[in-house]
């Protein structure tokens, strides 16, 4: 309100020869660069708002809480780096997770790529039914998946006996919908124009493919495939319903917050993001170093 | 072209962008295993959910299927005001999605420049950290006496929010009269932050699509900026704001965590009730009953959704 004033003082006299006061001079110019740039300002507030619990997550790994609730700042502390492992139930989970992340990134990663050339590279009866079968589970909210999931556990009678398998299955289910819209979208935008000049060059088809075709989606599959390993490694509510007694590392997260979650965990936690981060923003950070 | 001797069918293949494979059953041998995938472990158990919900009996004494539709009325008549909450609360926080990411969306496809994609990253990266604990580390920053929930207090916004009270849904007002935590708004917070990128994303895409010359023709012919925006732009980028809502209030629909970790006991959302009742009442039909008309709500909300907004291209 202060700024607008002032702003509207400062037009009026500024037809005068008068010069304006210096101080109102700034702030004018100040309130003009806010309104030019009141959207991006949002849009970076927006961003920060998105950072906010990244930030508290890793800064309360450094954190030495009084008792078990690791929800108020006490003292800085590495221990929790240094010593990740001091409960090895954690350990166990984060390696679990690892290994359920990897084999169902594995398997969803080729069935949704064969899927996506399919779609992308192939006309046949069944398209329209093969896209709803893909864009269903992801429109499906994660609690009825899991539900379903139970109930044809439990109608089989496996019931008792779920595990990492079972965990794995669902993990693979949700994320090849992912894969083939990631790698279809890659296929889709491809100019066809490279493969032909490879085949008017004499390239059979298999070489099109191997030399041309492939190394030009394969950015799209590995975009896929971490797409894939993220959402296996964080997925807590389908895999509640399919662990049985095995715990993952967001099954061990959802339990300790019951309790206090213990720094250790956000050490995991920072550990991934910086990894993940790392993987995502080295390739654009190199080729923005490169003149162009 | 014409001196290259390839042959015709490779030709015609090149042209349809149909470089590899030509016999009729490649598709299909490069669908199979998927969509066998998706059939045993997608659809088939679809179908055991909505036969579970049709079934009569206890743990101890066995399941079996007697078309129980009273699983049904006992669903609805015990759970209406869940669903109801659920569906206000989603609603809720696809709207504050909404005004969230449009300028965040439109910061990228226009104002970014160079920056453009690093914030695309940026945008993505909150994801990589555990969302369990990224939705725990809400409950640091909108702690009871922390400066957040102090200052909303003291600009009265709080009040405001503690007053508007509407039975069964904000039986005790939208948030606490000096609190976030375990109230209604702190599951609307928690929903809105979790989804944010869902709605962004689709914004981006279709925002990015649009020719600037379309809105500075708009603005050549003496439109305000928000005229232009109003009448170009935002008509444009539809399909974005369509696939976005949807993309945000369906998992928003079922998502259990954020009731749990940031809302009180009243707050409870569909999804707490049905993982309540697979596990701690071991009803099984009853919970595949809540599970079938969640979806069937949220299918036809989208089917009326989509209708109207008049888009059939959503992924």
């Amino acid at each position: 309100m202060a700024t607008e004033t002032i702003s509207r003082q400062a037009s009026m006299t500024a037809p005068t020869d008068l010069p304006p006061a210096p101080r109102s001079n700034v702030l004018l110019r100040l309130w003009r660069w806010l309104r030019s740039h009141v959207i991006a300002i949002l849009g970076v507030l927006a961003l920060v708002y998105m950072f906010a619990p990244v930030f508290v997550v890793v800064l309360f790994s450094f954190n030495s809480p009084i008792g078990r609730f690791n929800y108020t700042w006490n003292e800085f502390s590495l221990t929790a780096w240094t010593d990740p492992c001091k409960d090895p139930l954690m350990c166990d989970a984060v390696r679990l997770s690892l290994t359920i992340g990897m084999i169902s990134t594995i398997v969803a990663t080729l069935l949704g790529t064969l899927i996506a050339f399919a779609l992308g590279r192939h006309r046949f009866r069944g398209r329209a039914t093969t896209n709803v079968l893909i864009f269903l589970p992801m429109a499906t909210p994660e609690v009825v998946m899991g539900s379903s999931l139970l109930a044809l556990f439990v109608n089989m009678g496996v019931d008792g006996q779920l595990g990492a398998w079972s965990v794995t299955i669902a993990h693979i289910m949700f994320s090849i919908s992912f894969v083939v819209v990631t790698v279809k979208a890659r296929i889709a935008g491809l100019d066809p124009r490279l493969e032909q000049a490879a085949m008017d060059l004499y390239a059979d088809e298999r070489t099109t493919f191997r030399k041309v075709t492939f190394p030009l989606v394969l950015p799209g599959i590995v975009a896929a495939a971490l797409l894939a390993f993220s959402l296996s490694f964080d997925d807590y509510v389908i895999t509640q319903f399919t662990a049985g007694q095995s715990t993952t590392f967001p099954i061990f997260v959802w339990t300790a917050s019951l309790r206090g979650i213990p720094p250790e965990a956000n050490v995991v936690g920072s550990f991934m993001f910086i990894v993940a981060f790392a993987i995502v923003l080295l390739p654009e950070l190199l080729r923005r170093k490169k003149p162009v | 072209m014409s001196a290259v001797p390839v042959t015709a069918k490779k030709d015609t293949g090149a042209d349809t962008a149909q470089a590899v494979g030509t016999r009729w059953w490649t598709p299909y041998a490069l669908l199979s295993p998927g969509m066998l995938w998706l059939i045993v472990f997608f659809a088939v158990p679809t179908i055991t959910l909505v036969s579970t919900s049709l079934q009569s009996g206890t743990l101890e004494s066995g399941f079996s299927f007697t078309f129980e539709f009273g699983n049904y009325v006992d669903a609805v008549s015990g759970s209406w005001e869940v669903y109801l909450k659920s569906l206000v609360y989603s609603l809720l926080a696809t709207l504050s999605c909404l005004a969230i990411a449009y300028p965040l969306a439109y910061t990228m496809a226009f104002k970014a420049g160079r920056w453009k994609n690093i914030m695309l990253v940026l945008v993505i990266a909150p994801f990589f950290t555990s969302f369990l604990l990224r939705t725990n580390a809400w409950k640091t920053i909108l702690s009871d006496n922390g400066f957040v929930v102090t200052w909303m207090h003291n600009l009265g916004i709080l009040d405001v929010l503690h007053a508007i009270q509407i039975p069964v849904i904000f039986a005790d007002g939208i948030s606490g009269a000096d609190r976030v935590l375990q109230t209604p708004l702190g599951v609307i917070a928690g929903l809105t932050y979790n989804f944010l990128p869902f709605m962004t994303l689709p914004l981006y895409a279709s925002l990015e699509r649009i020719d600037v010359r379309l809105i500075e023709a708009g603005q050549d012919l003496y439109a305000t900026p928000w005229t232009a925006f109003r009448k170009v732009t935002f008509p444009l980028s539809l399909p974005g704001v369509v696939a976005g809502t949807l993309l945000t209030f369906i998992p928003a629909a079922g998502d259990p965590v954020n009731a749990s970790l940031l809302g009180g006991p009243r707050d409870a959302m569909v999804g707490n009730k049905i993982y309540n009742t697979f596990y701690r009442l071991f009803d099984y039909p009853l919970a595949a009953a809540l599970s079938v008309i969640l979806m069937a709500m949220i299918v036809t909300l989208v089917t009326l959704y989509v209708r109207r907004a008049g888009t059939e291209e959503l992924v």
